[in-house]
């Protein structure tokens, strides 16, 4: 179980990376053990306005959706076409390739607030009990 | 061998149905296409027209028949297998409600006909009416809604007018976390917010819990009753109770009303409206996937608000009233799904007040003793006598790494169609498993051994659990890929029959 | 009588392995007060007491068989083949329950998509789920379809649409955040003048019926550009017996069509059970309502069919669903099936043209009369307007031709007021040349 450690991580099993052009944000790899097959991301539109903790995209397997949360406040810059056409990278590489969406932040405070990967890590091994 | 499709039977040319010669008026001689041809390419204009007939398979009568006889002969049905299906009802679905639907007088009668042409379906409609009322305990029923999902809209909007009509602004549903979809997906529909009610620990309605949720917001509670669990929700007159002391309403579920009848009526216990679905509890065939109906019920004090029109006494006869300035409105093209309504009043007269006391008795006979047969390899979640349905958990069985769908599509292969899989959501791994009165006692013993075999099956050879079905037409198929690359519909020069 | 099996001796045996003394015991759980002491309903009765009843109850009715009929208005009257009822009267294609477990409902489950298929090709659409209700509840879908995808508030539906449909739409829309503006007609199609002045970028959908109501063939062409200027989507309610020659809503650009498929095989039952046709283009393939059949392979590779896309539905989505139906109208789209693959591309035409000339013949004779005049100046299928003129009320001819045997248009009065002596009728197949002579020797007789 991967929980790269230069990473960010929300509480409902996003990841952010800080990177020049924006904050990149896809699900961790326990998500998308948990989630199994993707089969379909609902990706929003570039320019939408989003606030940390709302739900912006939708995640699905065959027999589940899911939300995915803003894990900081912005708008959304771009969005992984490569996901839409082939849901399965989620689930190949959801750290590198199987990237969702970008940020362009509001509040740089928001992702220094976010969990770090030991905690992220401790968050997953509590849920398993 | 994959089975064809009727497009991979087609064969240029080849035509099943002839009309009778000739149309109405004579073609001028030598006229191509025939008089219709004619008439058509002078009355409608040329850019209205379609450029090419739709490209439909083109097959025999016999091609026909041959194809869609061995085609049904793939699935499972009710008058072949049985169906423990919990909250489905898969009751024996009556012949002589067929036969009845499909007298000529039922069958071949316009909705426009004038009232005095109909008094055979409105006297039908009128009577049926009260019987479900006698059934239930409402004071007034519309028939209109064409299934349980339809019914749960309109009295959603039912619950809306009220609240409108009393100048109050309630948004809120509460709807208990054991509900079928359909409950917040209709909510939803009509513009409520929906709060989960947690169940409690003994798997129904936890007063506390509700107490919690009752704001001054709450508009209605969603329940069912008996529960997706198939346990009375004892309480029912507190919970009402509570919600009237608000002035919300109480919509009852009435998926599940197979297990009251005789027992008990909603309208006793405080319900103010609920909707039926025929196709359940009252022997309307399943048909694949419908035609259903969802007539529902209401209170006196919210009968103004009933879709219309409404069948009304006239002198000796019937008509159609649509008088109701606080109807919520129409929710059919028509009166609702009539053909599947004259079924259900068949089957109400067959039975009979005896009948369908003896209906409800044997169903949660039937289910206590399966649930007995079955206790010692698959627990039930909640042990205390259930009424016409049960759950089990499988959870003990993830340790050798085998799923409730595993077991279900095991069971397939035994020749049963798997009962309700992953419902309610409260329950792990869970099975719901609802008889009805119409299986014999050998049918049960034979399914309950089925059950004992694969969890067997599953302590000594676990992989054919984890693979079933081996013996159906096919084996488990690639959902994943059929929701990744969705192909909806066949297109030409695509899909050869494969061996 | 009742349809349980087990005998009283069974029961109490089964009573015994449950370790129960009496049904009683299973039923603590409700509680006293709340048992029922009454029921009042008839005693039960055997078959042929059930059939004496229920065929008495029938010749109460005026069946199709005993008059001729001329009422369309949203019920279409027409052939059925005798291997429709031969086959769907199978219990495999009438009993089983909902394809969920596929590999036990693979006959359902091909048979949906045959019809998915057969529906796209005939509206000439890319893709249709496998039946709502019936026709209205499926305007009301197209249009709450066009509000969420468009995130627009304004829905545009011609005076031209049936009014019952119409009466559903506004049903369903009450309470949501939705306005339902309606575009007049004006010589008995919609007004295109009003359209183009209704159009604007707070518009989701443009909706419009082809035959309308009054019978005539719409502008849909134009009506359907007018609504893309503006990116608002397109919505077609048509009428399946029709396609078989008119042009369909694929070719005219509609975003979503629609139809009431009762006519494609199943009879009119006083209107119930009908069969929801939808249908839309690919870019909306992920918000259609309702069960998607979808073909895939198994695991050794055979081709087969699932229920797919079903994080769309209630089971799955609940309250996020894109709607809240379940149980649609399997057992009318097999039978819509069959149907259309006895008929084929010929057999659709050719009933099709046969409508055309029945119905325009009746009015031609019709119209000899000096009192009958058609009512608009309007190309159409096989529903037309009729105008009587004042001196014959139009329920007076009614009740004068029931005693003939005939069942007249529909008086359009309670419909369209400002129409007060109007009536619609409609001349499927089944009106035959002899019935045609016989309705006008009756109404010359009157006039």
């Amino acid at each position: 179980m991967r929980v790269p450690p230069e990473l960010k991580y929300t509480k409902t099993h996003e990841w952010a990376r800080q990177e020049p052009g924006g904050v990149v944000v896809g699900i961790t790899s326990h998500a998308q053990q948990e989630l199994r097959d993707v089969v379909f991301v609902e990706l929003p539109a570039a320019g939408k306005a989003v606030k940390q903790g709302e739900s912006v995209a939708v995640i699905e397997s065959v027999k589940a959706a899911f939300d995915i949360y803003a894990p900081v406040s912005g708008a959304v810059s771009r969005v992984n076409d490569a996901v839409a056409k082939s849901p399965q990278v989620v689930n190949q590489d959801c750290y590198g390739v199987g990237w969702l969406f970008a940020i362009t932040p509001s509040n740089p405070q928001e992702l220094a607030g976010l969990l770090s990967a030991d905690a992220y890590s401790q968050q997953i091994q509590a849920e398993a009990h | 061998m994959a089975h064809p499709l009727i497009f991979e039977r087609s064969v240029p040319g080849r035509r099943g149905y002839h009309l009778p010669p000739g149309g109405v008026s004579p073609a001028p001689a030598g006229t191509a296409g025939g008089p219709g041809a004619r008439a058509a390419s002078d009355a409608i204009p040329q850019e209205q027209l379609r450029a090419e007939p739709p490209p439909l398979p083109e097959a025999a009568e016999f091609d026909v028949v041959r194809h869609y006889t061995r085609l049904s002969q793939l699935n499972f049905s009710v008058d072949t297998h049985f169906y423990p299906l919990g909250s489905c009802t898969m009751k024996y679905n009556p012949k002589l409600n067929e036969r009845v639907a499909a007298l000529p007088g039922f069958s071949l009668l316009h909705p426009f006909q004038p009232a005095e042409q109909a008094q055979g379906t409105l006297a039908l409609l009128h009577e049926l009416e009260q019987l479900l009322c006698a059934i239930t305990g409402m004071a007034a029923f519309t028939l209109q809604p064409a299934a349980g999902a339809q019914g749960e809209l309109t009295g959603l909007k039912i619950i809306a007018a009220y609240h409108r009509r009393n100048r109050r602004k309630r948004s809120t549903i509460l709807i208990p976390d054991s509900a079928h979809g359909t409950n917040p997906a209709s909510a939803a529909l009509c513009g409520f917010t929906v709060v989960q009610l947690r169940s409690g620990p003994d798997g129904l309605i936890d007063l506390q819990e509700l107490k919690r949720h009752l704001t001054g917001d709450v508009a209605a509670l969603m329940l069912t009753n008996p529960n997706t669990l198939g346990l009375f929700e004892r309480e029912i007159t507190a919970i009402a109770a509570l919600l009237h002391e608000r002035d919300a309403l109480v919509y009852m579920d009435g998926a599940n009303m197979n297990a009251l009848l005789g027992v008990a009526r909603p309208g006793d216990m405080g319900i103010d409206l609920l909707q039926l679905n025929l196709h359940k509890t009252f022997s309307t065939p399943h048909g694949g996937g419908g035609p259903g109906a969802g007539p529902v019920g209401v209170t006196k004090a919210l009968e103004d608000f009933l879709p219309v029109p409404r069948v009304r006494r006239r002198g000796k006869g019937f008509v159609w009233d649509d008088r109701g300035r606080a109807s919520v409105g129409r929710v059919h093209g028509f009166y609702g799904n009539v053909g599947v309504l004259v079924r259900a009043y068949t089957y109400i007269r067959t039975l009979g007040r005896e009948g369908l006391v003896r209906t409800g008795q044997t169903a949660i006979i039937n289910a206590n003793y399966l649930k007995a047969k079955v206790a010692d390899v698959l627990p039930v979640r909640f042990d205390q006598p259930c009424l016409h349905e049960f759950v089990v958990t499988l959870k003990a069985l993830k340790a050798q790494g085998i799923t409730a769908m595993d077991v279900a599509k095991r069971l397939l292969d035994y020749g049963f169609y798997a009962p309700t899989v992953y419902f309610p959501l409260i329950v792990e791994e869970a099975l719901m498993i609802e008889p009805t009165e119409t299986e014999s006692k050998e049918t049960l013993d034979e399914f309950a051994q089925a059950l004992h075999s694969i969890v067997e099956e599953v302590r000594t050879n676990p992989e054919l659990v984890r693979r079933a079905p081996h013996r159906m037409a096919v084996e488990r198929l690639d959902e994943v890929r059929a929701a990744r690359e969705p192909n909806l519909r066949w297109v030409a020069t695509e899909q050869r029959v494969s061996t | 009588m009742d349809y349980a099996p087990n005998t009283d001796e069974q029961l109490q045996e089964m009573l015994r392995t449950i370790g129960a003394g009496s049904l009683e015991q299973l039923i603590s759980a409700v509680p006293q007060p709340l048992r029922q002491r009454t029921l009042d309903v008839p005693p039960g009765l055997s078959e042929l007491e059930v059939l004496e009843l229920c065929e008495g109850l029938a010749a109460r009715n005026r069946s199709l068989k005993e008059t001729v009929s001329f009422l369309g208005a949203g019920a279409y009257v027409h052939l059925i083949p005798t291997v429709v009822d031969a086959l769907a009267a199978r219990g495999e294609w009438l009993t089983p329950y909902t394809p969920y477990q596929a590999e036990a409902s693979q006959g359902t489950l091909q048979a949906i998509y045959e019809f998915q298929t057969m529906v796209c090709e005939l509206m000439q659409m890319d893709v249709a789920n496998a039946s709502l209700y019936d026709g209205a509840s499926s305007v009301a879908e197209a249009a709450i379809l066009s509000l969420r995808a468009t995130g627009r508030l304004r829905v545009l539906v011609s005076e031209g649409l049936n009014p019952q449909a119409r009466e559903v739409l506004a049903t369903y829309l009450r309470g949501a955040q939705a306005i339902l503006q309606e575009i007049p007609t004006v010589n008995g199609v919609t007004d295109l003048e009003a359209l183009g002045k209704a159009v604007r970028d707070d518009v989701a959908c443009v909706l419009l019926q082809q035959p309308n109501v009054f019978g005539c063939l719409e502008p849909m062409t134009q009506a359907g550009e007018l609504a893309h200027r503006f990116g608002a989507l397109f919505a077609a309610s048509v009428y399946p017996i029709s396609l078989g020659l008119l042009q369909p809503p694929g070719a005219y650009g509609a975003d979503i069509a629609v139809a009431e498929g009762r006519c494609l095989g199943s009879p009119v039952a006083y209107g119930g059970p009908g069969l929801g046709l939808f249908t839309t283009t690919a870019a909306l393939m992920r918000r259609i309502p309702g069960r998607l059949a979808g073909c895939t392979v198994d695991q050794t590779g055979r081709r087969g069919y699932t229920l797919t896309l079903q994080t769309r539905e209630q089971h799955i989505r609940r309250e996020r669903a894109t709607s809240n139906i379940c149980t649609n109208e399997g057992w009318l789209a097999l039978r819509a099936t069959i149907f259309l693959s006895l008929m084929g591309p010929q057999g659709m035409r050719e009933l099709a043209e046969r409508n055309v000339e029945h119905a325009h013949d009746a009015q031609e004779q019709l119209c000899r009369l000096r009192w009958i005049h058609p009512a608009f100046d309007q190309p159409f299928f096989n529903e037309f307007t009729l105008q009587f003129d004042p001196a014959f009320p139009v329920d007076r001819v009614s009740r004068r031709l029931a005693r003939d045997g005939f069942v007249s248009g529909l008086a359009l009065r309670d419909w369209f007021p400002s129409m007060p002596n109007a009536s619609l009728w409609c001349a499927t197949e089944l009106i035959r040349q002899a019935d045609i002579d016989r309705l006008v020797d009756t109404l010359k007789r009157i006039g």
